[in-house]
């Protein structure tokens, strides 16, 4: 199995772009969606769905496979774009996001295509993963597996016991990213329940721990292919990111967490992406 | 004789592990394997710690790679602490999960409602597609965890603790369908685990002493439920009473009600834990007479209700029948 770059001669940044335009458009919908985690984890997912995740789009069961979890299952809008620009089902699915006779509800579902197992409510995903990478490692597979985590998440209990799990079980195929874009539903994660220095927490966890730029998809790419990083160590990236990422008049505020794009800010937004595509 | 079921899990569990290399038991530091059945079950067996949604999320995560995961750990922590994780990873995904509940109901004794489960039938019978069980003695756990290699989906077994006594001759136990240990046409007593069960059968034989005949049901599965042999049984009778370790919302009883209320409407006395607390110190088997979850409650039940009936001139159902 090949990694899926289906867009060979695309950048990152392009296909992230895509991703972030087919987010947009979610919002813009009857139903809004979740943008701003969708934005702030676009690069993220772009650099694991173009170039490290060992998956195949058209057998997405295939056992061998990497496999990648939500955790923030609140960026569904995020997950289905990236699905789709990699191939897992049409892009044209997307416009019917949110919409009866849809299957692509507002927090990941297995009916989607690509889609490991259903996320929403926080604190899930690193113990699904853990169990993920527990599966792979007695099946004497090679598999990695990743979560993405938001930082909001981090305040719930069940993540620190399967981060406690994963480095006593020494579950070195297991990759951890938190989208540390520092805003939650109503306001900045450290003025709510301060985590910093976040690093140092992981650390004391026994986790393998980097601290880069969520928004550079290549360096993203370059540090989740080199994991693990720290052999018998679970691997944490801390991506340092901005909420709503690319839109000027939502960028960095809590207001992007849901949002339900009138027609005349998908507009805006639309040519606010259109600029940032092309100043790169 | 007499036998912990939770130990009786134990056992059979670990020559299943030899033979399905995909059979994986994930602990919670309960204790229930020590060194030594560790090391029998090799690295099928994993001590995970004490974080019981981490322990249910690991094992959907498992299953979900096909792994079978027998989970570890209390009632109580499994189905109040973990309820989400086996709610949304475990049931959701329609994973075969099997949760292994020790110290149901009150079986935790003197250790106090943190660690009694009085509320976990309840709670467990109302997930989609999650089957429920409540072995009433040894054999019962040691044929449901055999049987349990033929379920697709989830399943929680509600275990005991200390070694309760095992049932007189019963039909074999058989996941889904419901045990008539003893047949008579005028009530109905329907209950699980094994006190409960063993105070209907000592209850039937007084009732019976006062011509009163009762049909007594050993209902071990509360999910899916036995509705067929629950109506033929209550259909000739005036009355079905319930008995549990269980507080009276919700399980057994409330799983009775439910189905005869649309089946097959008879009066139904649901007879278990007062809703309250447990403030009485003492083990399994004072608990269970301390709140009288006895067969003398059961006889009580039936002749005041049969009694109150009598007098108040309602004709027997049997008549109106025939």
């Amino acid at each position: 199995m090949t990694v899926t770059r289906i867009r060979e001669r695309e950048t990152l940044q392009a296909v992230a772009a895509r991703i972030r335009s087919h987010v947009v458009d979610m919002c813009a919908g009857p139903e809004g969606g979740h943008l701003g985690g969708a934005f702030s984890s676009a690069d993220i997912l772009a650099a694991l769905y173009s170039s490290v995740l060992m998956v195949d789009p058209q057998r997405p069961d295939d056992p061998d496979r990497d496999r990648f979890l939500l955790s923030k299952g609140h960026a569904a809008v995020g997950l289905y774009a990236t699905l789709a620009e990699h191939g897992f089902f049409p892009v044209e699915e997307l416009a019917g996001y949110g919409r009866p006779g849809s299957r692509l509800m507002g927090h990941p579902v297995r009916a989607v295509p690509g889609v490991e197992l259903p996320t929403g409510s926080l604190g899930h995903g690193l113990a699904l993963g853990c169990g993920f990478a527990l599966a792979a490692r007695y099946a004497g597979r090679d598999a990695r597996t990743f979560v993405l985590l938001g930082d909001g998440e981090l305040q719930e209990g069940s993540v620190w016991e399967a981060a406690i799990a994963a480095a006593s079980l020494r579950l070195d195929r297991l990759v951890a990213v938190v989208d540390r874009n520092g805003l939650q539903l109503t306001g900045a994660t450290e003025g709510i329940a301060p985590m910093e220095p976040l690093a140092d927490r992981w650390r004391s966890f026994g986790w393998a721990v980097r601290d880069v730029d969520g928004h550079d998809p290549d360096r993203l790419a370059d540090h989740l292919n080199a994991a693990p990083w720290e052999p018998g160590k679970p691997s944490v990236l801390i991506a340092r990111t901005v909420k709503g990422q690319g839109l000027p008049f939502l960028a960095g505020r809590s207001a992007s967490h849901y949002v339900t794009l009138s027609p005349r800010n998908h507009a805006r937004a639309a040519r606010a992406l259109q600029a940032m595509e092309a100043t790169g | 004789m007499t036998r912990a079921t939770r130990e009786a899990y134990r056992d059979s569990l670990l020559p299943l592990l030899r033979r399905h290399p995909e059979l994986i038991c994930l602990d919670s530091d309960t204790g229930l394997f020590n060194a030594e059945y560790a090391a029998t079950a090799g690295d099928q067996y994993l001590n995970l710690g004490i974080a019981e949604q981490n322990l249910m999320g690991v094992a959907a995560g498992m299953a979900a790679c096909g792994r079978i995961p027998f989970v570890n750990t209390m009632a109580a922590f499994a189905t109040s602490r973990a309820l989400e994780a086996i709610k949304i990873d475990i049931a959701y995904n329609k994973l075969p999960v099997r949760i292994m509940a020790t110290h149901g109901g009150l079986a935790a004794g003197h250790l106090g409602p943190t660690h009694q489960a009085l509320e976990d039938l309840a709670v467990m019978r109302v997930l989609p597609g999650m089957t429920v069980v409540v072995p009433a003695d040894a054999a019962a756990t040691e044929a449901f965890v055999e049987q349990s290699l033929n379920l697709a989906g989830p399943l929680y077994v509600r275990l005991g603790r200390k070694p309760t006594p095992a049932l007189p001759a019963a039909p074999p136990p058989v996941i889904g369908k419901a045990q008539t240990l003893r047949q008579g046409g005028d009530v109905v007593l329907a209950s699980c685990g094994p006190y409960p069960v063993l105070a209907c059968l000592a209850a039937a034989d007084v009732l019976a002493g006062q011509g009163i005949e009762a049909t007594v049901l050993n209902m071990h599965t509360l999910r899916p439920f036995d509705t067929e042999t629950l109506v033929t049984a209550a259909r000739p009778a005036s009355l079905v009473v319930t008995l549990e370790e269980h507080w009276r919302s919700g399980g057994l009883g409330g799983a009775v009600a439910e189905t005869l209320a649309e089946a097959a409407p008879t009066r139904v006395l649901r007879l278990g834990m007062p809703d309250r607390f447990v403030d009485e110190v003492g083990n399994q088997e004072h608990l269970v007479a301390h709140y009288d979850l006895t067969a003398e409650q059961v006889v009580r039940a039936v002749r005041t209700a049969l009694d109150t009936e009598a007098r108040s001139g309602r004709t027997d159902r049997r008549e109106l029948i025939s």
